[in-house]
């Protein structure tokens, strides 16, 4: 039994991913930007700054906003946004300046254009096509000959 | 009618498997290129990243000779491992300039005597300003800028041995 155990304990070992895996992503030894984690002090642009920040991606982690994100790289970006925001700049024109860097890939907000038509017209798409589905099956009920017992 | 739509289901699986399928075998590239390529650099005046070396500013870019910039710190691992292919590069003529990303001189010195130093010119870029206006998203990448100023190609991530011809050529192609 013991040896059953030790055996499992090592197979786990084995499989853990943690001594494999090593940090592409280091960290600076630099504290955070000025702005980075400090609110700006007029509530009014510190909810502008917020609200924008939370529709820009992070370019390091991918999957979040600058607002989420931990990654030294975000808080870089929130300060930036926070100084652009504090000098009287327009979140859309902070937007459009980071979408002319990098794409529209930056921003969860992303334009109708050639390549994102899908994302609004599917939804409509594919409710239709449901609709057609369910009113072949409503036709079928109300149909004549004799009905089916469920 | 009937028979095909009973094989639908059997359809949409297949298909699906076939979509994770090929999302698991080549994953899509998760680069995010800058699309500043063909414009200018943005202008910038950086305090001295390394001592030994002269500051960077965007003004040092209009010599008339493509140049590298290399977008690096001393905290990142990749930056290390592409030291030698810099090295390469700066031997075979080109002048390589570079950004270290929030770095502080003396780490810059340090990560420079250990692994090369083929830099002319470094500029220290404490909250990543010059780095974002470049539409850069990581280290390292190197960019290639004409005489003229004018982004040219971008390099991300590692330089690998077999990269180093390909970005020869985009430096000739600058010219």
């Amino acid at each position: 039994m013991k040896r059953v155990r030790a055996l499992l304990a090592s197979a786990l070992l084995a499989l853990s991913p943690v001594p494999l895996a090593t940090p592409a992503h280091a960290d600076s030894l630099m504290p955070a930007a000025r702005l980075a984690d400090t609110q700006l002090p007029d509530p009014k642009q510190e909810a502008e700054a917020k609200a924008l920040m939370e529709t820009l991606r992070c370019l390091v982690c991918q999957g979040q906003s600058i607002a989420d994100s931990n990654a030294e790289m975000a808080g870089d970006m929130r300060a930036l946004v926070r100084r652009r925001i504090a000098a009287g700049e327009k979140p859309a024109d902070i937007r459009a300046w980071l979408v002319q860097r990098y794409g529209s890939w930056v921003s969860y907000d992303p334009p109708l254009d050639r390549v994102t038509w899908p994302l609004w017209g599917m939804p409509i798409l594919l409710l239709g096509a449901g609709l057609w589905l369910a009113r072949g099956r409503f036709r079928k009920r109300t149909g004549p000959g004799p009905g089916k017992g469920i | 009618m009937k028979r095909l739509i009973l094989w639908a289901p059997l359809g949409l699986f297949v298909l699906f498997v076939a979509v994770f399928a090929s999302g698991l075998i080549a994953p899509a590239s998760r680069d995010i290129p800058s699309r500043m390529i063909g414009r200018p650099l943005p202008v910038f005046d950086l305090p001295p990243g390394a001592p030994g070396h002269p500051p960077l500013a965007s003004s040092a870019f209009a010599t008339g000779r493509p140049r590298l910039l290399n977008v690096f710190a001393s905290w990142c691992v990749p930056c290390a491992a592409e030291a030698q292919q810099l090295g390469q590069l700066a031997a075979a003529g080109v002048e390589i300039d570079a950004i270290a990303i929030r770095d502080r001189p003396e780490d810059v010195a340090t990560f420079l005597r250990r692994w090369g130093d083929p830099y002319r010119a470094i500029g220290s870029d404490v909250d990543s300003r010059v780095q974002i206006a470049m539409g850069s998203a990581g280290v390292p990448e190197t960019f290639v800028i004409d005489g003229h100023g004018i982004i040219r190609h971008q390099h991300i991530g590692q330089i690998q041995p077999e990269d180093v011809p390909a970005i020869l050529a985009a430096v000739k192609a600058a010219q």
